[in-house]
């Protein structure tokens, strides 16, 4: 199939952006995404030009590395995929495909495709861990933790911190993220001990990056490749107002 | 002032003052529907109602908070959308973020501000009239603010005006209610399942009720 691309090519942060097309003729409809990008590449190498420079690692949807707008999606048309997980046959033969990365104040584009997410490490960094020393492994029945809890907790910790949420709020809220980090540890009782803790300075640690509010327009969950609850931003705001009465 | 720093904070006085001020749309609302009573019953008594409202000390009180939590409720969107723009950044050149969210979950700002000029609208020919201005008084010696209802919603222009604030309201408060719930840290699936549902009753409800009165008033006239 035939594909008309628009991608976004910007040397570095400090110049300026564009978007620049390119056509590709024999794009198969098996292909993932990213390796129709990758032909592209070879292609511009071929010629000479410089590739255009996109994030990716371990192409299966858990690294959370790859991370582009298309046509003005985060992850493209499919909901609940990441990137490297769509496949070309989401288009039709003569699409015209917008390539766009993640645009945030608190995510400048390093080069092309590319963004500086170390904005999530840092509020992570801040706080998102367990700090107690835990010694040896404890018997397994000493804490009990029901199922539900467990499931709950790690349907929050599946988030891969691909940035999505962020790309696709209107405020660039990084809310979403933080605070499936935040409640992944609140809902167990390992976690509970540092909770107030870690969410006001993880909570601190997110305004200061300059990343903006949340008002629950739920976008963030629809976009997100793990279907992120937005439940878990009601938990982080709860413990937070709960953190801030206590002290 | 902890409550001050940061933004979910700042979205606790949003989502505190926006409650209060859905408290303050049902009493508002179940007050002004002895407008709908018998011409002349229902200026009697709709008088008497405003009298009471204006001399009751608990009222006057009450209505201090009304004031300054739309104060707040406003100051505080300015704030938070300006710093939001502060951290967009730049815009995609082709965006269809749209789809994934409602559009007036999108527009809050932007329906609140017809609320808040309509506000001053609402302010300007009722209360304000009503404390400072002069008013013929009815039977029973109580300022007729009844007809002064009466001769607004005359023109059609005027009640087409509270229709469209009061459709914009309806969509501000579809959103608002249950992101309040949220904002203040209502996790639990169940009970958010419950307030969305109700929110939207609510909001239905109150866009109703607020509806009825203007074209009830310029029919009857």
């Amino acid at each position: 199939m035939v594909i008309h691309l628009k991608i976004w090519r910007q040397k570095n942060q400090h110049t300026k952006g564009y978007l620049e097309s390119y056509t590709l003729n024999e794009v198969d409809a098996e292909m993932s995404f990213l390796e129709m990008l990758d032909s592209l590449n070879l292609k511009l190498a071929k010629q000479g030009e410089r590739p255009v420079e996109f994030d990716h690692d371990c192409r299966e949807g858990i690294c959370g590395q790859c991370g582009v707008m298309i046509n003005g999606i985060a992850h493209g048309p499919l909901k609940n995929t990441s990137t490297c997980q769509l496949h070309m046959r989401s288009f039709k033969d003569g699409d015209t495909i917008y390539v766009e990365p993640f645009k945030a104040k608190a995510f400048p584009v390093i080069r092309d495709l590319k963004v500086d997410r170390s904005g999530l490490d840092e509020i992570i960094a801040a706080g998102g861990y367990i700090s107690v020393n835990t010694g040896q492994a404890p018997e397994a029945n000493s804490i009990l933790v029901s199922h539900e809890e467990s499931e709950s907790a790690f349907d929050s910790a599946a988030c891969i911190g691909c940035g999505a949420c962020i790309a696709t709020c209107k405020n660039a809220s990084a809310a979403l993220f933080t605070s499936a980090k935040i409640s992944q540890l609140a809902k167990l009782p390992q976690g509970q001990k540092e909770s107030s803790k870690r969410t006001v300075d993880m909570v601190n640690r997110m305004e200061e990056l300059d990343f903006g509010h949340c008002t629950n327009t739920e976008a963030c969950q629809v976009e997100c490749p793990q279907d992120i609850s937005v439940l878990n931003i009601a938990q982080m705001n709860y413990e937070y107002n709960k953190a801030k009465l206590k002290s | 002032m902890w409550f001050i720093k940061n933004s979910i904070t700042r979205k606790n006085l949003m989502a505190l003052t926006g409650l209060f001020l859905c408290l303050f749309l049902v009493i508002h609302l179940l007050g002004n529907f002895q407008l709908l009573l018998p011409k002349e019953e229902a200026r009697l008594q709709y008088n008497l109602y405003s009298d009471f409202l204006s001399n009751n000390i608990l009222v006057k009180l009450i209505s201090y908070g009304l004031y300054a939590s739309i104060l707040i409720h406003t100051l505080d969107s300015i704030y938070l959308t300006i710093k939001a723009k502060k951290a967009k950044g730049s815009s995609y050149v082709k965006d269809n973020r749209g789809r994934a969210s409602k559009w007036y979950s999108r527009q809050m700002m932007f329906l609140g501000s017809i609320v808040f000029a309509f506000l001053v609208i609402h302010f300007k020919d009722f209360w304000f009239v009503y404390k400072f201005g002069t008013l013929p008084l009815d039977t029973n010696g109580n300022k007729d603010l009844y007809g002064l209802v009466l001769v607004s919603f005359e023109n059609l222009w005027y009640v087409l005006l509270y229709g469209f604030a009061i459709l914009s309201l309806g969509f501000h408060l579809l959103h608002g209610f249950f992101s309040a719930f949220r904002t203040i840290g209502l996790y639990n699936p169940k009970y958010n399942s419950i307030i969305k549902t109700v929110g939207i009753v609510f909001a239905i409800a109150i866009t109703f009720g607020y509806f009825i009165i203007p074209f009830y008033m310029y029919l009857i006239d």
